[in-house]
């Protein structure tokens, strides 16, 4: 770990359980601030079920639950007492499909922030100009903000739902595959915006693409079966992986 | 962000999602709790009746409101003839229908059809009853009944079935009529059942040179078994229980009869043709167990087609 | 080996030209039954049908005050009955994974769906009009909305659970609670469809007899009164065509016709709208 970077969140010994099922085996990893941070590995390796414990979404789920810490800001989230609302204001995510909501695009974007600020219209409208343009997106719906999210690309939708989750101003932002369903410039659109995202947010990104890890993150975790296999930074995991098995995956040999 | 108002919208948050929970089970309450309101507010109507009569209700063929002796089984014998004559000709013909809709139409042809079969299920009950008395009946009396009569009356052992002048109105057209109501009902649901078949199946079925019609007979019914059974149970649990397409043309008689010509009462439409005219409590009294007798045998109908449709359900979540 | 092959080859035959056989004795019925609706009804469709009231026999009348006590009762059945129907709905889809209430209140509910109607009549009957002693239009629009319930609850519940579970995601990672993931996101993703099952429902009691004969019973005259017995097209058109008078019967086949167009308009109009859905928003 580099030590120049100080720790946003920090993951103690955390299992995680479908049911009786181990998901996650005693993972223990820090995540730098104001960097970008991937989780690669084969399908079924747990990446997913990591990211999504630390905004705990699998609490929607009855049967799932996780043990040990997740430190965020030195406050663990994994707590009973944790404010559940809260902790996903303040860590937003963004899903593999485009999930526009059954809104006008200025809906979607007001909706988060209505949540837990009173703004003006004038605000507001700054707000939604705001994201938008954070997310590259506000040159192409300026002229069309009452019409339906659904009306988009699904490029554009997914500029969309990035731009209502950076709308509510979190801390960190949490991208679940973003690019799996979109084509290759909307691809291209979304990997320079997580690059500029950066100097503000703290981003953790699930992939299967490695190759877009390579591209996007900072530092890298390669998880196989449960378990955090190797973790450090991008440059040296694809460059001198210490172990064989991180070499294999990220030479194709599987997976 | 403003942190300060945070909590004051946080536990707002909280609270009201408290609330709506609590809101929206309550309300799922009250939908639960209304068959038990049904029944115990039944039972407690028909407690003069039961503590008179006792089983023997169930039994005798009396129904006299002078000397105030009621028996409930002139409704029971006629819902149960009615619902049975429906299905009779309900079955066949919805099955036939479903096979229709999901093998053999042209997939333009598919959607109109299919809702026009819907539609036929969407005309209120009260219609195909004026249509039964006034149209269905005297046509019925003219050509399908004495027909009947020559035909399967003359041999010994169905004439009793068939005694009697053709009237038009009587069981044989109550069942008829009902028949006509419930086969959008089966059909349409036997349409959905056929539908979950895996095309996999059909294709390997075919594959090996079958017939269309081997297809659904080895392949798609087996497969569909509950289903299939489970929408007959559905179509039962509608006759029973209909009211307005029996009453018109059931005769309203209470008299037990072998013969289907003659005219019969069934539970519901005693109910509706007396019990705004029935006086005293042990009249009332007696109406109402008819009901609760009514509400019990479809309860139990409806409550096997459930299960049987939620297996399939079942085996299809297991299969895909 | 031939013969077996013709021999399947004519089971076939004759089994799939029965089946073509069955579709057309369905759509027999339903042509004939509107046929006979046109044929009789048409012709007592005119001004006074909607200006007069119920006449007795002999004289010139229309269905006035039946057809405003119908819309009265249809309205409030639908106003009491909707709400519950969502409310319950919206538990048995988004809370409905856990605990025993759900799945019981699901089973029961598809069993009220079918349930006799002419049983609800008499539950209301027995609570409200035997207790209150008398007859009245609040009593027939109970138990329409008894009737409404199930049919509301059956269509929320399926609705929203053909909302993605990303969606409701999406909203929770804003940090919305819950109760605005459900009113503004799934609630708002599945309107058209929460409507088609509300229009359905307004269709299914708009010719529902059994249930008003002994709660909102019948008045020979205009009424607007709630408290007292209501005139409604269903009951009239059973009282007038089961009478003796001719003219009896030709107000009651154009009722008939009216109520079976309302109704199969509702039907379409519902249809049309659900495949629509996907539309707008």
């Amino acid at each position: 770990m580099t030590p120049d970077t100080p720790t946003k969140i920090s993951i103690r010994d955390l299992n995680f359980y479908y049911g009786k099922f181990l998901a996650l085996k005693n993972i223990n990893l820090d995540i730098a601030q104001n960097k970008v941070t991937a989780f690669i590995g084969p399908s079924g390796c747990g990446k997913s079920t990591l990211l999504r414990t630390l905004n705990r979404m699998y609490q929607l789920y009855p049967g799932q639950r996780a043990e040990g810490q997740i430190l965020l800001d030195g406050d663990n989230v994994l707590d009973a007492k944790q404010d559940l609302n809260m902790l996903r204001a303040k860590v937003g995510m963004v899903f593999q499909k485009p999930t526009p909501f059954p809104m006008s695009i200025f809906d979607n974007i007001a909706f988060g922030v209505k949540l837990y600020e009173n703004l003006g219209r004038r605000e507001m409208e700054e707000r939604v100009e705001w994201a938008l343009r954070k997310a590259a997106l506000w040159e192409e719906v300026k002229d069309k903000l009452q019409q339906s999210g659904n009306s988009l690309s699904g490029g554009q939708q997914q500029r969309l739902c990035i731009a209502r989750g950076i709308a509510v101003k979190p801390e960190v932002v949490l991208l679940d595959e973003p690019c799996s369903a979109l084509d290759p410039i909307s691809t291209a659109h979304i990997e320079e915006l997580i690059n500029e995202l950066k100097s503000e947010y703290t981003i953790v990104i699930v992939t299967h693409n490695m190759q877009q890890a390579a591209r996007v993150s900072d530092y890298t975790a390669y998880m196989y079966l449960g378990d955090l296999i190797e973790f450090g930074d991008t440059d040296n995991i694809f460059t001198t992986p210490s172990q064989k098995a991180t070499e294999d995956y990220i030479t194709g040999k599987f997976g | 962000m403003p942190k300060s108002s945070y909590s004051g919208l946080q536990k707002r948050g909280v609270l009201l999602d408290l609330i709506f929970l609590n809101v929206t089970r309550l309300f799922a309450f009250v939908v639960f709790a209304l068959l038990a309101g049904i029944i115990i507010t039944l039972i407690i109507g028909s407690m003069p009746a039961i503590r008179e009569f006792g089983f023997g209700f169930l039994i005798s063929a009396e129904w006299n409101p002078v000397t105030e002796k009621f028996g409930a089984l002139v409704p029971i014998v006629g819902t149960l003839a009615t619902s049975f004559i429906a299905l009779l000709i309900a079955i066949p013909v919805s099955f036939g229908i479903a096979l229709f809709l999901t093998e053999l139409s042209p997939g333009w042809l598919r959607r109109p059809l299919g809702t026009a079969i819907e539609l036929l299920a969407g005309i209120p009950s009260i219609i195909y009853g004026m249509w039964g008395l006034f149209v269905f009946a005297p046509i019925f009396a003219e050509t399908v009944q004495p027909w009947l009569k020559n035909s399967l009356g003359a041999t010994t052992l169905l004439a009793p079935l068939f005694d009697g002048a053709p009237m038009g109105i009587g069981m044989l057209s109550a069942g008829i009529i009902l028949s006509i109501m419930v086969i959008p009902f089966i059909a349409s649901v036997m349409r959905d059942v056929f539908e979950v078949v895996p095309p996999m199946l059909k294709e390997s079925a075919y594959g090996v040179g079958a017939t269309t019609w081997e297809v659904v007979w080895n392949v798609v019914l087996p497969y569909t078994k509950a289903g299939v059974i489970g929408s007959i149970m559905l179509g039962l649990g509608r006759a029973l229980g209909e009211t307005m397409a029996v009453t018109f043309v059931i005769g309203n008689a209470h008299k037990l009869s072998t013969s289907l010509f003659m005219p019969g009462n069934s539970i519901a439409s005693a109910l509706a043709n007396e019990f705004t005219e029935a006086d005293g409590e042990l009249y009332t009294s007696s109406l109402i167990e008819l009901g609760l007798i009514l509400f019990f045998i479809t309860f139990v109908v409806l409550a096997l087609s459930k299960l049987l449709l939620l297996q399939l359900g079942k085996r299809e979540g297991k299969t895909t | 080996m031939f013969s077996l092959y013709a021999r399947r080859r004519l089971t076939n035959t004759l089994n799939l030209a029965a089946s073509y056989l069955t579709m057309a004795f369905g759509l027999f019925w339903l042509s004939w039954i509107l046929f006979t609706l046109l044929k009789y009804g048409l012709g007592g469709i005119n001004l006074a049908m909607f200006t007069q009231m119920t006449p007795p026999p002999g004289s010139d009348g229309g269905l006035l005050n039946a057809i405003v006590g119908s819309l009265m009762m249809a309205l409030a059945g639908t106003l009491i009955g909707t709400p519950v129907g969502i409310l319950a709905g919206i538990y048995l889809a988004e809370y409905g994974s856990r605990g025993w209430l759900a799945p019981a209140t699901r089973f029961i509910n598809d069993i009220l769906l079918s349930a006799p109607s002419i049983v609800i009549g008499l539950f209301v009957y027995e609570v409200v009009v035997a207790s209150t002693k008398h007859f009245s239009g609040w009593a027939g629009a109970l138990a329409l909305s008894l009737i409404v319930i199930p049919v509301v609850v059956r269509t929320t519940e399926n609705m929203l659970r053909l909302v993605p579970d990303t969606m409701r995601e999406a909203a929770a990672a804003l940090g919305a609670p819950q109760t605005k993931v459900i009113m503004q996101v799934t609630l708002r993703a599945s309107k058209a469809g929460v409507i088609t099952g509300i229009l359905l429902a307004i269709a299914r009691i708009s010719g529902e007899t059994a249930p008003l004969l002994f709660t909102a019973l019948n008045n020979q005259f205009w009424s607007l009164d709630m408290n007292q017995p209501l005139a409604n097209l269903p009951v009239v058109i059973f009282q007038f065509a089961m009478s003796p008078y001719d003219d009896w019967h030709n107000l009651a086949w154009a009722g008939a016709l009216l109520i079976t167009a309302s109704v199969l308009g509702l039907n379409i109009l519902a249809r049309t709208m659900f495949h629509q859905k996907n539309s707008q928003f």
